[in-house]
């Protein structure tokens, strides 16, 4: 196992991140302060509570998984990207390092980026709505699960492009769409019966779902579904990295 | 010497049916300066690729330092370093970080004094924070030297380094290879320029589409197909070769004032002797003479054509 490597692309992505730290933190801020007053101000002052819950309150797990899932792609989509069209991946084709490593350490950096932006966006949210949180270990292990699996399917999305324009066509035409419609701003049974079954076929219901019951203890589909809906996902993603690395699909001719 | 960098029937065939490399096999001598010579598209990349990692063999078996390059990839790339033709390099990290990320990268531990004194090795000592994007082509392939150079390679192999170069920085190339080569390092360099070969190899290889025409010590290499050249300036115009002298298959300049002759300088008679005395005989009066060693880019010049 090559430590050094994993921790040297570690370090060394975190530094991008760091390095345009203002970017990287005010525009989710402010992204989740415009939620706050358009959704909760505006049509919360109408729906006031969800299953028990303000309707301000109600939409905080939504808007950090939204954030959380788009971050954790983008992220990773252009840490491998970026050397990819530079050309400098060169070099990590020419190291001793495994898929495993570079994986690990784009990944993780990408993952752990998301990450600071939800805990973030938490903490917005504080100030703009009376929240509690009911289980904060399931909380964390939520965020944590979805950083690191949409960072995964950054990952391929990153190998997969040919160009900038094709980096950001999935999460635009397929991300976004799916936390919309994945129950980020309302309760699935708020849905008519026929999309409420169309709905099940969205994976992000089964995270958000998940997620939101670590505050309030109350889900629209059952805990277990959603650890194993997201333990799936995870799983698919890493399978197709594993096979990406040993047919050397788009990146080792 | 034992070959630190062995390549046996090695085979690379792209997804297109293009076969770059046909039934290669090469030993890499430690300590040694090997230039592989060879036209544009004749595969000198796509093997460097493949003994790298980069590029996956088709067929064969590659070994560097006794290691397989597939099955034990990592102990084989912990030797290699790689100094690519184009500047791959991150624009907007500093010269110490995307040196010092090369040298994580295979393993290493952090060790900034080492990169230091590769960089002032290098002359970018002064440029260690700047930016990648600020600095000239000429320095910018430097950087890529030093990132190779950060792991403390035992073989580094040099992709066309002084492609698009200025003269002057060809020279100073040539000293950082000299350089590395005394301090123990095996260097394979691939170029367009024969002089470089000339000038650096210990040994030359020919490779010209995807076959290696030959591997060979450049000194015998040239005295071996060399060819020597005696032009003899006459003081009096010759109108014409005098019979007596049909046999040296003499060239004779159009003024008649040049005559040369061209010779095996390896043959046991090079019949210099008999020539400048058949020439007196013949009373040509001779003003100068010369000799011409044939070049290493003449050889490579005909080595090409035959196979073209």
């Amino acid at each position: 196992m090559n430590l050094n490597a994993v921790l040297t692309i570690y370090i060394f992505e975190m530094r991008r991140f760091f390095r345009t730290l203002t970017q990287s933190f005010i525009s989710p801020v402010l992204s989740t302060s415009l939620y706050f007053v358009v959704f909760g101000a505006a049509i919360g002052s109408r729906i006031e509570t969800v299953e028990g819950v303000s309707y301000g309150a109600f939409i905080v797990p939504g808007l950090i998984m939204l954030s959380v899932m788009t971050q954790a792609t983008a992220n990773a989509s252009f840490g491998i990207y970026f050397p990819k069209f530079i050309g400098a991946i060169y070099e990590l084709l020419s190291a001793p390092v495994s898929f495993l490593e570079i994986v690990a350490g784009y990944v993780g950096a990408a993952a752990t980026k998301a990450l600071f932006i939800g805990l973030i966006i938490l903490v917005t949210a504080f100030f703009f709505v009376d929240l509690q949180i009911a289980h904060p270990l399931a909380m964390i292990a939520f965020l944590v699960l979805t950083c690191v699996s949409f960072a995964l399917l950054g990952f391929i999305i990153g190998i997969w492009a040919g160009n900038f324009e094709q980096l950001q066509l999935i999460p635009l035409l397929i991300i976004t769409p799916l936390v919309f419609l994945g129950g980020s701003f309302y309760s699935i049974t708020m849905l008519p019966p026929i999309w409420q079954t169309v709905t099940l076929f969205n994976p992000v219901v089964y995270l958000i779902s998940g997620f939101r019951w670590s505050f309030f203890g109350t889900a629209d589909v059952s805990i277990g579904v959603s650890l194993f809906a997201i333990a799936l996902f995870t799983g698919a993603c890493l399978a197709s990295i594993w096979w990406i690395f040993r047919t050397g699909w788009r990146i080792r001719q | 010497m034992s070959a630190i960098v062995s390549v046996r029937n090695l085979r690379k065939a792209y997804a297109g049916g293009f076969e770059a490399l046909k039934n290669v096999s090469l030993d890499i001598e430690e300590g040694e300066v090997l230039a592989l010579l060879g036209p544009n598209g004749a595969g000198k990349t796509t093997l460097i690729s493949t003994i790298c990692g980069i590029t996956v063999p088709t067929a064969g078996k590659i070994t560097v330092g006794g290691h397989d390059t597939q099955t034990e990839f990592r102990a084989a790339r912990a030797l290699v370093g790689l100094v690519p033709q184009e500047i791959h390099l991150e624009p907007f990290e500093t010269v110490m970080s995307t040196v010092s990320f090369s040298r994580g990268l295979f393993g290493k531990p952090r060790d900034d004094t080492f990169i230091e004194e590769i960089l002032d090795r290098l002359s970018l000592g002064d440029k260690k924070d700047s930016k990648v994007m600020t600095l000239s082509g000429g320095m910018k392939r430097r950087v890529l030297i030093a990132k190779a150079l950060s792991h403390e390679p035992r073989v580094l192999f040099l992709d066309e380094p002084t492609a698009g170069v200025d003269v002057e920085l060809r020279k100073d190339m040539w000293e950082v290879v000299a350089g590395l080569k005394a301090s123990g390092v095996t260097i394979i360099l691939t170029t367009h320029y024969i002089e470089e070969a000339e000038a650096i190899a210990d040994r030359v290889g020919v490779i010209n589409k995807g076959e290696i025409l030959l591997v060979q010590d450049k000194v015998d290499l040239m005295a071996q197909m060399g060819k020597k050249q005696l032009r003899i300036e006459l003081s009096e115009p010759a109108p014409a070769i005098p019979d007596a002298l049909s046999r040296y298959n003499l060239a004779r300049a159009e003024n008649g004032l040049t005559l040369t002759y061209t010779y095996d300088a390896t043959g046991e008679r090079t019949g210099i002797t008999t020539l400048l005395n058949d020439l007196q005989k013949a009373g040509l009066q001779m003003k100068d003479i010369q000799t011409q060693q044939s070049s290493l880019e003449d050889i490579f010049v005909g080595l090409v054509k035959e196979t073209a």
